[in-house]
């Protein structure tokens, strides 16, 4: 147990007459970065607030090491304009630290200019690092990612996932996440579940990708993500050998063995 | 120049509710309670007839019944059927009328309605000063004790809870708060204004703050002036005080307003 943050086992969690998950079993591991990928309505969002103790399951359990620390990245967070709050005063709302360990991890997360800017006027990707931020200051065991690149152009969700995977290895945290394209967490993510109420499959990304199930429920969709995958990461697949040339749309369909 | 003394109550009483309204308004503001708070308010008359229908305090009667209603509408919270604000709509007119029925059929007291509906902060007693501020001291420190949980649960409930604040609590507490605020604050608008009182100056102090605490203070001091002018053109013009407070409130609001909008156009 002690090599394990936190363990969901067998949980089944229902939403009025609906199961929204069904026999559902995971863990992670320190270190260890695990996405949930799957369709909407699929329960991802659901599970991730199982696992914190948000919602009470209908069965099944969850045991989260002694004493660990979540650091959390909700969906969305909107500020409405009439509470006037800057970055400074959000980030002291989780947990009082000094002002060098917050300069400091707002240069981590590469955004430190924006210290003293009110939070409703941020753009999606800044705000995204600031809750990553905010996460951070509590010094997590596991990190905890909801779509954590939503309201990102897709050049800054990569950087957004290339961070995640940066500061795992800095700080040492596991790191549970949620997103709905497996080519862009691809490279930064170590074990992948595929889940659509129940865990349709799991592995390491390649395996999941070649996964029947996961084709049978993607289908058209990752031959989309391929053709925007190579469209920005030209040097990614120049890398492994193949010649990417022009535009993403005449790679739509494309194959990419 | 020599105030009478019912002046001096009345600016005390409405100073001193000023000053916890000023930072609860804000909370109302940020939380979309509006219509919650005067749901409450709403229910306070029933309250008062309780009051005098069991020879209790009327103030100690409106805290619970108004804790008692806030607790109800929290757990109709859940269901689905009804939105947010038709619920609202549904127990705060049925309180109200509730309060209107039980007090015609208290006919042991003469009810002065009007005095309940818009406040009679001129008739303020020694008794209900001490309600006041006994009432103000005890809401502004528990709502100093739960600012920062409050303020948290505000801006991201879930992410509140998942850091550690006790999320219930802190909103039953909050809701106390509230309850004891409309008790206090009846006396000096009344049940219809009560809610003006926690929205106006809050609302009015926004375009100068940057910080939410910041915006807490100048609420109050909103709050302050609105008294200070509404009772003066009360006694000036010999127009009821309540509601001279209330539009003293809104007359600072657009101004503000105004006043920030074109400072704004300068600055560009």
């Amino acid at each position: 147990m002690t090599d394990i943050l936190v363990k969901v086992d067998d949980l089944s969690v229902r939403r009025g007459d609906q199961f929204s998950l069904s026999h559902v079993s995971l863990a992670v591991k320190p270190r260890e970065i695990i996405t949930i990928v799957g369709p909407n309505g699929a329960g991802k969002s659901t599970l991730l607030r199982t696992m914190m103790g948000l919602i009470r399951p209908e069965s099944g359990v969850i045991i989260r090491k002694p004493g660990l620390k979540i650091g959390y990245l909700p969906q969305t967070l909107t500020i409405d304009p009439v509470l006037p709050l800057t970055v400074r005063r959000f980030l002291s709302l989780g947990v009082n630290v000094s002002k060098g360990t917050r300069q400091a991890l707002m240069e981590e997360v590469g955004v430190p200019h924006l210290i003293d800017r009110p939070m409703d006027v941020l753009s999606g990707g800044e705000l995204r690092r600031v809750l990553l931020a905010r996460a951070l200051l509590r010094d997590p065991d596991l990190l905890v990612l909801d779509e954590p690149v939503q309201g990102v152009d897709v050049s800054g969700q990569v950087e957004i996932y290339d961070l995640i995977a940066r500061l795992r290895d800095e700080h040492g945290f596991g790191v549970i996440m949620v997103s709905h394209d497996l080519h862009l967490v691809m490279s930064a993510t170590d074990h992948v579940v595929c889940l659509n109420q129940h865990v349709c499959c799991d592995g390491t990304p390649e395996a999941v990708q070649a996964h029947p199930e996961y084709v049978a429920l993607f289908g058209d969709r990752v031959a989309a993500g391929l053709a925007l995958y190579a469209h920005h990461h030209d040097h990614d697949h120049d890398a492994h050998g193949n010649v990417i040339p022009g535009s993403g749309d005449g790679h739509a369909g494309h194959d990419h063995g | 120049m020599i105030m009478d003394d019912f002046l001096i109550r009345a600016l005390i009483a409405g100073l001193g509710v000023a000053v916890v309204a000023g930072p609860l308004g804000c909370f109302v503001v940020w939380r979309r309670m509006a219509y919650f708070g005067a749901a409450l308010a709403h229910s306070a008359l029933f309250g008062v007839a309780l009051g005098l229908l069991l020879e209790i305090s009327p103030t100690l009667a409106i805290v619970v019944v108004c804790i008692a209603v806030a607790l109800i509408l929290v757990s109709m919270q859940g269901q689905r059927q009804l939105a947010g604000d038709t619920l609202l709509g549904i127990l705060a007119h049925a309180m109200l009328a509730l309060g209107l029925v039980v007090t015609a059929l208290v006919d042991t007291v003469r009810v002065d309605l009007m005095a309940y509906l818009f406040g009679d902060i001129l008739a303020v007693s020694d008794i209900d000063l001490y309600w006041i501020f006994g009432g103000g001291v005890l809401a502004l420190v528990a709502l100093a004790v739960i600012w920062r949980p409050l303020l948290a649960m505000t801006v991201h409930e879930e992410l509140a809870a998942v850091e550690g604040v006790p999320v219930a609590r802190t909103r039953l507490m909050f809701m106390v708060i509230i309850a004891i605020v409309i008790a206090v604050a009846m006396k000096v608008v009344g049940i219809l204004l009560i809610v003006s009182l926690l929205i106006i100056p809050a609302a009015a102090a926004r375009p100068f703050a940057r910080t939410p605490e910041a915006m807490a203070i100048l609420a109050i001091v909103a709050g302050c002036i609105s008294v200070v002018l509404g009772l003066g053109s009360s006694m000036t013009w010999d127009i009821p005080a309540g509601p001279a407070i209330v539009l003293a409130a809104a007359v600072l609001f657009l101004v503000g307003g105004l006043l920030r909008k074109t400072s704004r156009s300068y600055e560009q």
